[in-house]
């Protein structure tokens, strides 16, 4: 599939598919710069010293400096508040990713009585607005003694059925034939799981990868709630922390974004790759 | 082990060889136990912290619903009484329309967007994965920022769309500053920064389909039109059906943009429900109304997403 807009020199209806292929890439690129333009507008204005927003910045500022960027890291312990969201990223990834593919296979491989109201009970946590469970949940972790705690901000994103139910369809997918086959040769539930059906779905695993780790790094109102001391603090509380305080001056809190997007980009650029390589390395498909 | 038992099914052609202890009560239950077992070890790491700390809170919130409290002093119970002030207010029904105007207009875009760009960016496009990562930004940039951005390409003097609009010469609308444009506003805003995201699920639901199939339907002759429509989007159906339910489930309860965009107006125009559960919550201390009308916003939501799985069966595809 990987050819199909490939131009083929030489064959017949030569006129259209040039065509196909000039228009494809015209919309494609024409649409990046439609979504790479706030982002470069964001760089311009972080270089751009004492910029504001009442005017719009020069597409090449005159006396451009990375100003922002040092007094970001001079003002904030900025260095420490990436330090925390990276590890709580990190960790809420990688406890999702055991959560959602071990539930994801349940609910794909093994059928028990009441399935499809426990799978319903999965989805409906995510239907109820965060913004009204943060106070019964303070209430809990305060009981337990966890405010103020790494533990206590991560406890609530353990599980998440946005994860559980991408994996169950990546899961789906996977034909049932190769169960058979290594039921066959004798293997459980458990080892199918870890050697076929794993390796099967690399692809929904790398975006569940993305994903989690987004959800985590972008999150606001929980750790807000629950982390009050400021060496605890996360990038977007430090952010917000940033429009308060400079409120005219926009080079530092577009310093700040941009500061807070580089990691996700690069994370999504490498987990992209592993898709590709993940299916091409799979054979079985 | 598989190694003997590879020899022996080699050996014995008769399938009787095979071992099949005779079915006895005793066996079949430690079977049925080790299976529940197996199903348990599967469902508990997912389970207890959903339990714990998503469920257990939402059936706090139920109780809530039924007091009248303020988040200082104690809650005081008075049955449905929140439910029968939300019903009779005006109000609640205006921010639930607004809310449907709302996925009406940003899930057709959306997704058919979105699949475009994943159909396009699957081919063999010079520099695909750059172009993948550049989809992809909008997806990390905080509202915060697009907000700005969005506000300041839509300003109706002085933004760059009415500008070019009136390149062509049309005028165009108020946008975000006129009642009726408010959320067309916003519903451009989300749909713009969301593409990526409907993009890499289905780019990962592409991945999965076999390449064969497609040289098998080349074989036949298929174009790449005719290979879309009868091999790729019937082999996508999952991911679609995670696309379609995933993005309902978060389309009712859409809140950052419009927070960030309007703030609700210009005159309420463009309020929804999860700014009423806020602004009940945080800044009018009506914590019992506000987990009310989340519970009547989970109603609403559960019954649409049973309705999407009960129609899955029609239309999606499990290899």
């Amino acid at each position: 599939m990987a050819d199909t807009a490939v131009f083929h020199p030489g064959r017949r209806r030569n006129l259209l598919q040039l065509t196909a292929f000039i228009g494809l890439h015209a919309i494609v690129i024409i649409g990046a710069l439609l979504m790479f333009f706030p982002f470069l507008w964001t760089i311009i204005t972080s270089i751009t010293p004492g910029a504001s927003l009442t005017t719009t910045p020069a597409l090449i500022p005159e006396n451009p400096t990375l100003d922002a960027y040092f007094r970001l890291f001079e003002e904030r312990p900025f260095g420490r508040v990436i330090l925390n969201s990276i590890l709580l990223a990190g960790i809420t990834t990688v406890v999702q990713l055991v959560t959602s593919s071990t539930a994801g296979y349940a609910f794909s491989r093994l059928p028990f009585r009441g399935q499809t109201v426990v799978f319903a009970v999965y989805l409906a946590t995510m239907m109820i607005p965060l913004q009204v469970l943060i106070v019964p949940l303070f209430v809990e972790l305060k009981t337990f003694g966890l405010l103020n705690t790494y533990l206590g901000a991560l406890l609530p994103t353990f599980a998440s059925a946005f994860g559980i139910f991408l994996l169950r369809q990546a899961i789906n997918q996977v034909p049932r034939e190769l169960d058979e086959a290594a039921t066959i040769d004798g293997a459980g539930h458990f080892r199918i799981f870890f050697s076929v059906v794993l390796p099967n779905i690399r692809p929904a695993l790398a975006t569940l990868v993305v994903f989690a780790f987004m959800g985590s790094w972008n999150s606001f109102l929980w750790p807000l709630v629950v982390l009050r001391s400021p060496e605890l603090q996360t990038l977007p509380i430090a952010l917000a922390g940033l429009q308060g305080q400079y409120i005219s001056n926009w080079d530092v809190i577009m310093a700040g974004s941009v500061v807070s997007v580089i990691p996700m980009l690069a994370l999504y650029i490498f987990a992209q790759k592993y898709v590709i390589q993940g299916v091409a390395s799979s054979g079985i498909k | 082990m598989s190694l003997s038992s590879a020899q022996t099914s080699l050996l014995d052609k008769a399938p009787q060889f095979r071992h099949t202890p005779p079915v006895r009560d005793s066996a079949s239950r430690s079977r049925k136990i080790k299976y529940a077992l197996t199903v348990l070890a599967f469902l508990l790491p997912s389970a207890i912290p959903l339990a714990l700390f998503t469920l257990g809170p939402m059936v706090a919130a139920a109780w809530i619903s039924l007091t009248k409290w303020n988040l200082l002093v104690p809650p005081q119970f008075v049955g449905f009484d929140n439910y029968s002030k939300l019903l009779s207010n005006p109000k609640t029904g205006e921010v639930f329309l607004h809310t449907v105007y709302y996925i009406a207009g940003y899930l057709p875009l959306v997704y058919v967007g979105g699949l475009v760009l994943a159909l396009a960016l699957n081919t063999a496009l010079k520099g695909r994965s750059f172009l993948r990562g550049i989809y992809f930004l909008p997806v990390v940039t905080s509202w915060i920022v697009v907000a700005l951005v969005w506000r300041w390409l839509l300003n109706p003097s002085t933004g760059i769309v009415n500008t070019v609009l009136s390149f062509f010469g049309v005028e165009g609308p108020g946008w975000w500053t006129d009642p009726a444009w408010a959320m067309p506003s916003i519903i451009l805003a989300s749909a713009w920064k969301d593409l990526g995201f409907v993009m890499v699920i289905l780019l990962a639901g592409l991945q999965a389909i076999s390449p064969e199939l497609y040289d098998a339907a080349k074989v036949d002759g298929a174009g790449w039109w005719r290979r879309t429509i009868s091999v790729t989007l019937p082999l996508l159906s999952p991911s679609t059906f995670f696309v379609l339910v995933i993005s309902l489930i978060n389309g009712f309860q859409v809140f950052d943009q419009v927070y960030a965009m309007t703030g609700g107006g210009p005159a309420g125009a463009s309020q929804v429900v999860v700014q009423q559960i806020y602004d009940l919550t945080f800044r009018y201390g009506r914590a019992g109304e506000a987990s009310a009308l989340s519970w009547m916003l989970f109603i609403v939501v559960l019954a649409v997403t049973v309705i999407q799985i009960r129609g899955q069966k029609r239309w999606v595809n499990y290899g």
